[in-house]
């Protein structure tokens, strides 16, 4: 008996000492030499793309073929992969070395957590970040972990005031409301006036974040890492959310599913005003009062706070696994989609809001009234705290939304709450 | 069929050398000795099994001792190296969840949960059993449509269960609103989405419970009825005397196999309610999912609460067969 316990101690002490001396302090990095010739490279990339497989798919295969005829050499399998399960799938295959694509469409949101784990190979000087002076600041902001890029903008995104715009008029109101006291109220009287329900709340923590940022909280300072979301400006646009609810200004928001019902519910004229972004143009154009009737649709700011109007920035960053066998042609791969004239494509026939300043410019961008129609609501874009935890944030803020939505706690308590479990997720960060 | 002769030969040879050594020859090693060829025959299913269960089973409890997650645990990948700098750090991973306020919330909803859901599992399963087990016109329709919900994957019923009680649009709440009631928040509230998955987890959980049932119905010899109805016994008599004294090995099976299902029923929460709202409906296994799914994957705290949730189960299990065993069940 004796014996088998030392034999088991010095096993794991053993295993103890293996494990301890793995290797150095700071991965490892080393720049692969970009290849003097593109037309020579060749190999096979796995493009995992998380986009719409049936509305935006088609669009990101015309792009794909379009690569392969200008680099023939290049295979390129395009995989569709289910948004909501890719980031699970993605780090499964990454840490376990098989199965992971070359390339992925990440959202940017993730590029910083998958980049801090050893995931994702650095783009600075490969072929693949090409022009980067030319990408807008923020999305650029989102691919950057340690002062390196490892994600180039795909696509931008934030969410703005989406309204319908007869049930407004019937209101009375001509103009969508640009604070949330108008907010308040043409809610209100759309519930009075027009028979139909003035605002639907999607209780998820990112739809949560204009009204934080309205009233000049955050969820995290990360130049002080002190965790601010239970400031009193952040709890102050928690008390805004609370008093819609309560107010009965906004509709008695749906837990489960949350997201689902508030756009079915505006795509079917039962309420005037939801938040959501231009991801969801396709899906509202195609409802009920504006599939024959699209200038019924109406796109707004997010309505100011008392110190500005704000929006979480969104969107998606391409990006190339470290353990790719074919990187040169992942790079020349990335660098074709994102190129103006692919980021122009996407967004003319789509409307999808490009990264690249001057894909703006081009007429095929421009051909889409829905681009223009966000440019408004691009300029309350607030960028998102890029640190590798920031996948962990939103599900302590959305437990303590869907609470504070059911009446369970108050916008003070919630508060403390998340900022509790904010404490429990980040290691050094004060409150 | 080739593997297991070699693996077998291997085992045997070294089952033998060791009978041979001079100090094993104890009674272990006649024992060894004498069933040699037993042991050969065994070996493929003891090396697969403790592959399989053994390895992870280790290497859980060793990581739950230890603060690995997914930044800290070595690995290279292409150009990156992430070092190795997890450390042991002992029990902390556990008195941490002992102590948080999360955890013995969290354990009493799931015994909530479980006690609630195999009682009615039972009590359900048992009164149909005996419905069927009467002669009945078209019962063997009834058997089968009563099995179909077992019968269909449960994360099917879980999403399908989940649309049909949407608040807004669900049909549950589209008949109560056409038989004039109000619609009820059913996933919404925190206490009718502990009804809801409750009432999904019935739904799916009492074919089960049926069908074994009416086994053990049907395995009880009929003389013994017949003689109690000779003796003038009631119904009820019967049914206390007979019936459930001769369910008793079945049930005690299904009971304990109920419960452990049920505590560890992670797609009826995870996929009805997401443990919403605000983490209300939450059980022990879909909260220690969450801890090693979402964001940097937390693999010694995961692993701690699987051995706790292991710990649990085991210790009711034990209770469970004592209290069996001091009322006489040979089992």
């Amino acid at each position: 008996m004796r014996r088998g316990i030392s034999v088991a101690a010095a096993a794991a002490a053993l295993a103890l000492a293996v494990s301890a001396c793995g290797g150095e302090d700071t991965p490892q990095q080393s720049a692969a030499p970009a290849p003097s010739d593109p037309a020579a490279v060749s190999g096979e990339v796995t493009w995992w793309d998380t986009s719409d497989a049936t509305n935006e798919g088609p669009v990101f295969k015309e792009l794909k073929a379009d690569f392969e005829a200008k680099y023939p050499k290049i295979k390129v399998n395009h995989v569709n992969v289910p948004f909501a399960d890719a980031q699970n799938k993605f780090k499964t295959a990454a840490q376990s070395g098989s199965g992971a694509p070359d390339v992925l469409r990440a959202d940017v949101g993730w590029v910083a957590e998958f980049a801090s784990l050893g995931y994702l190979a650095p783009l600075d000087g490969t072929p693949a970040l090409d022009q980067p002076e030319d990408f807008l600041p923020s999305p650029a902001g989102s691919g950057r972990y340690n002062d390196k890029t490892y994600g180039v903008p795909q696509v931008t995104d934030t969410l703005g005031l989406l309204y319908n715009k007869e049930l407004l008029k019937k209101a009375g109101h001509d103009a969508p409301p640009k604070t949330f006291e108008e907010l308040k109220t043409v809610a209100q009287d759309v519930k009075s006036k027009a028979g139909a329900d003035g605002l639907a709340l999607n209780v998820d923590a990112y739809f949560l974040l204009p009204f934080i940022y309205g009233e000049g909280g955050d969820l995290l300072d990360v130049t002080t890492k002190k965790i601010t979301v239970a400031s009193p400006q952040s709890v102050a646009g928690l008390k805004v959310v609370e008093d819609l609810i309560k107010s009965g200004a906004a509709a008695k928001p749906a837990i489960q599913d949350s997201y689902t019902n508030a756009e079915t519910a505006f795509k079917e004229g039962k309420v005037a005003m939801i938040f959501n972004g231009p991801w969801s143009n396709t899906d509202n154009l195609g409802g009920k009062v504006f599939k024959d009737n699209p200038d019924n649709f109406g796109i707004a700011p997010v309505p100011a706070g008392s110190v500005k109007a704000g929006a979480p920035t969104g969107g998606h960053d391409y990006t190339v696994y470290a353990g790719s066998k074919n990187l040169d042609a992942s790079y020349l791969f990335v660098r074709f989609m994102d190129s103006a004239e692919s980021q122009a494509k996407i967004a003319g026939k789509l409307g999808l809001l490009p990264t690249r300043k001057s894909a703006y410019d081009m007429p095929e961008a421009q051909g889409n009234a829905m681009i223009g129609r966000w440019k408004e609501p691009m300029t309350a874009a607030v960028e998102r705290p890029w640190i590798p935890e920031a996948g962990q944030l939103f599900q302590p803020l959305v437990e303590g939304y869907q609470k504070l939505a059911t009446g369970g706690t108050t916008s003070d308590a919630m508060a403390q709450d998340v900022a509790k479990a904010y404490q429990g997720l980040l290691k050094g960060w004060s409150l | 069929m080739t593997t297991q002769v070699v693996d077998g030969t291997a085992a045997g040879a070294t089952a033998r050398g060791r009978a041979r050594g001079p100090r094993s020859r104890g009674r272990a090693g006649g024992f060894l000795s004498r069933h040699w060829y037993a042991w050969a025959m065994c070996a493929p299913v003891v090396i697969v099994t403790l592959v399989l269960i053994g390895y992870p089973l280790v290497r859980g409890v060793y990581l739950s001792l230890t603060d690995a997650t997914e930044a800290n645990m070595g690995r290279t990948i292409g150009m990156n190296t992430i070092p190795s700098t997890y450390e042991f750090v002992g029990l902390s991973n556990y008195t941490a969840i002992v102590t948080s306020g999360e955890f013995l919330s969290r354990l009493a909803w799931t015994i909530t949960w479980t006690v609630v859901c195999v009682a009615l599992h039972y009590g359900i399963g048992l009164g149909l059993a005996l419905l069927l087990n009467r002669p009945l016109r078209l019962r063997s329709l009834y058997r089968m449509l009563l099995v179909l919900p077992w019968a269909v994957p449960a994360f099917v019923s879980a999403f399908i269960w989940r649309y049909l009680l949407n608040g807004e649009f669900g049909v549950v709440n589209a008949m109560l609103r056409a038989a004039g009631f109000g619609g009820l928040d059913w996933l919404d509230d925190p206490f009718w989405a502990k009804v809801s998955v409750i009432a999904v987890n019935v739904w799916l959980g009492v074919p089960f419970m049926m069908l074994a049932l009416l086994g053990g119905l049907q395995a009880i010899p009929r003389e013994l009825y017949e003689a109690a109805e000779v003796d003038g016994a009631t119904p009820w008599q019967r049914f206390r005397h007979i019936t459930l004294p001769g369910l008793r090995p079945v049930s005690s099976t299904v009971v304990l196999l109920g419960t452990i299902w049920t505590f560890n029923q992670f797609p009826v929460i995870y996929l009805v309610t997401r443990g919403g709202p605000g983490g209300s409906s939450e059980i022990l296994v879909t909260y220690a999912y969450r801890q090693a799914f979402e964001g940097i994957r937390n693999y010694s705290g995961s692993a701690a609460w699987g051995v706790l949730i292991l710990v649990l189960l085991v210790v009711m299990a034990v209770v469970y067969r004592r209290a069996l065993r001091r009322q006489g069940e040979a089992w």
